[in-house]
């Protein structure tokens, strides 16, 4: 079983760590969902974790050190959709999805059967037979995450990290979209890191969530444990109740009582 | 499971139609000048040629000698420099993701001109070798420096800041040009002439001396059309996908700006054909450089002779400067262009 260790993940931005001291273990078929107030360094762990951004700490999978990897090799084991991902004019998504058959290819091969395979695959996979003409330009907000997701499994890491995967979604286009994310980690083995805005949604799917507030993990477990009033109130400065529900917390904004 | 889709490939009608236009204009190309040659005469003339005698040439003497030595390497040679600056064209626009890229534009072409003048003025005219080289470290440095302006806080990026920076390299490297112009005044003929493009002078020397450059240019740049469609998400997604964004970009850019200075380096400054072209072609083949890279390379090369052909016979039997014709035709074209890309949504 794939398990992808970090230890002391730490992101420095100027003289500031925006990210500080951030370790997780989880292994595949795990989904850790990262919540936070605005600025507490949810997006730089993420980005740090697709290599994207400078860092400090140990990343392993297994016993492999992914820093150790070049980007293609570590491009194999994580797959990164960012929250609003470029979607190219002009650009089909037939052609998105098979972008993620980037990291499997030498720089200047053009795709073989087997990744014209692999994207037909994952586009049965998400439902995506109506699109695949589509110019991904075109899409709606739900459209072109569901795109996006398909890229990042078109792309086969057993690792896949989501920036607010929901954030830019009406609540129908969020369900679908979580939905998808569940079922696809559970079938397919996969590890998801997400990063989530909504408390009551964070609460619903994953099965650990990590509470960061300027860069620090302040708290970490399961939805029940993390999300308390008095958490909220202490590092949103929110005022809030939290009702339980067979489903998990439910996290509703009160008027503060001054 | 059934296969949905597949990787769609143009149509083989689009290259035969692509071989079509450039046999086309070709003959076009011989055929128009002062002395009017009747098309299929011009064609058998070159069959004559190519086969060794074999397709008798029912052209006298001098026509013959019109069209092998004069016309046929003049033709060739702007068939090969619109490819390349096409082809330069599309891949700075791929690589930089600006619509607005061009060799000209960005001041690469300045930047060869610059190299270019100063081997004229410190060589003699039958040690040019150095010329392509000192084009392409002109164009590259040009660049370069257009690059870095247009990333920097000084101007902003985006789409137009890079274009913006590329006007400012361009113009100080055309004022060092014109400082030794006019501290050469000797040579400023051979220089003006070159400055303003030029395919007159071309003979069967400028042609072998640049197209292999140029093709094997253009090769590296059709080997890296898949890479350019990875460019269109961003570096940052390129990059967690796996591709080196950097080196790719290197690579590209390198090719293109070689490409452009040996293009230059012969021919002179011959501005807009890599925004003409193609913008043009891509209503037609769509956005995917896989489709777009090679058909614009081809239009590019029908592009430079048509437009050759009109500097030879518009003010005949003046002749205008190839320069000059891509340029009228050129500028409308970059406003439209500008006018529809989004400010700054394509950085």
């Amino acid at each position: 079983m794939t398990t992808l260790s970090i230890s002391n993940l730490t992101v420095k931005l100027g003289d500031k760590d925006v990210v500080q001291d951030f370790s997780v273990e989880l292994s595949v078929g795990d989904w850790v969902c990262v919540i936070g107030p605005n600025g507490a360094g949810k997006s730089s762990m993420l980005r740090a974790l697709a290599g994207i951004v400078e860092s400090t700490g140990e990343m392993h999978i297994d016993q492999k050190d992914l820093r150790k990897l070049n980007q293609k090799s570590r491009a194999c084991w994580i797959a990164y959709v960012a929250q609003e991902p470029v979607m190219p004019q002009g650009m089909s998504v037939f052609n998105y999805v098979m972008l993620g058959r980037t990291a499997h290819l030498n720089m200047l091969a053009t795709e073989s059967p087997r990744d014209v395979e692999v994207t037909n695959y994952v586009i049965d996979e998400i439902g995506l037979h109506d699109f695949v003409d589509r110019d991904v330009a075109t899409l709606s907000g739900g459209e072109r995450q569901r795109v996006a997701i398909a890229r990042a499994l078109a792309q086969a890491s057993p690792i896949v990290l989501l920036d607010e995967p929901t954030t830019a979604l009406d609540v129908g286009y969020q369900q679908d979209v979580l939905e998808l994310i569940d079922r696809l980690r559970k079938e397919k083995k996969i590890a998801v890191i997400s990063t989530m805005h909504d408390l009551t949604v964070s609460g619903l799917y994953p099965d650990r969530l990590m509470l960061l507030a300027d860069g620090k993990t302040v708290e970490q477990g399961e939805a029940k444990s993390v999300l308390t009033s008095a958490t909220i109130k202490e590092h949103y400065g929110a005022a809030v109740d939290v009702l339980d529900s067979p489903n998990g917390p439910i996290v509703i904004p009160v008027r503060p009582n001054n | 499971m059934t296969a949905i889709a597949t990787v769609r490939k143009l149509p083989s009608a689009t290259w035969l139609l692509s071989a079509v236009a450039v046999v086309v204009t070709i003959v076009i190309g011989l055929s128009v000048g002062a002395v009017a040659i009747p098309p299929m005469d011009a064609f058998k003339e070159v069959l004559s040629h190519l086969t060794n005698g074999k397709v008798d040439s029912p052209l006298s003497e001098t026509d013959s000698t019109i069209i092998w030595n004069l016309r046929l390497p003049r033709v060739l040679l702007a068939l090969v420099v619109g490819a390349m600056l096409s082809s330069a064209g599309c891949a700075y626009q791929g690589a930089f993701r600006n619509p607005l890229a061009d060799p000209y534009l960005l001041g690469v072409s300045a930047g060869a001109g610059l190299g270019a003048t100063i081997v004229i003025f410190t060589r003699s005219e039958n040690s040019r070798w150095e010329l392509p080289l000192a084009a392409f470290v002109g164009a590259l440095a040009a660049v370069m420096l257009t690059y870095l302006l247009g990333r920097s806080a000084i101007v902003g990026r985006s789409s137009t800041s890079l274009v913006l920076a590329g006007v400012a390299v361009a113009s100080m490297l055309t004022a060092l040009q014109t400082l030794l112009q006019q501290r050469n005044t000797d040579k400023i003929r051979e220089v003006y002439s070159w400055v303003l493009g030029r395919l007159s002078t071309a003979g069967w020397g400028d042609l072998k001396l640049v197209t292999p450059y140029i093709l094997v240019c253009i090769a590296v740049l059709i080997l890296y059309r898949r890479v350019l469609d990875i460019f269109s998400v961003g570096d940052e997604e390129a990059h967690t996908m796996g591709l080196a964004v950097g080196k790719a970009r290197a690579a590209i850019i390198v090719a293109a700006s070689l490409g452009t200075a040996a293009a230059v380096s012969v021919t002179g400054l011959i501005g807009f054909v890599g925004i003409i072209v193609p913008h043009t072609v891509r209503l037609v083949v769509g956005h995917s450089y896989r489709a777009l890279l090679p058909i614009a390379t081809i239009f590019g090369g029908v592009f430079l002779v048509l437009a050759d052909v009109i500097a030879r016979t518009a003010l005949a039997p003046q002749e205008i400067s190839i320069g000059v014709v891509t340029a009228l035709i050129g500028a409308p074209f970059f406003l439209f262009i500008l006018g529809s890309s989004k400010h700054g949504s394509i950085t």
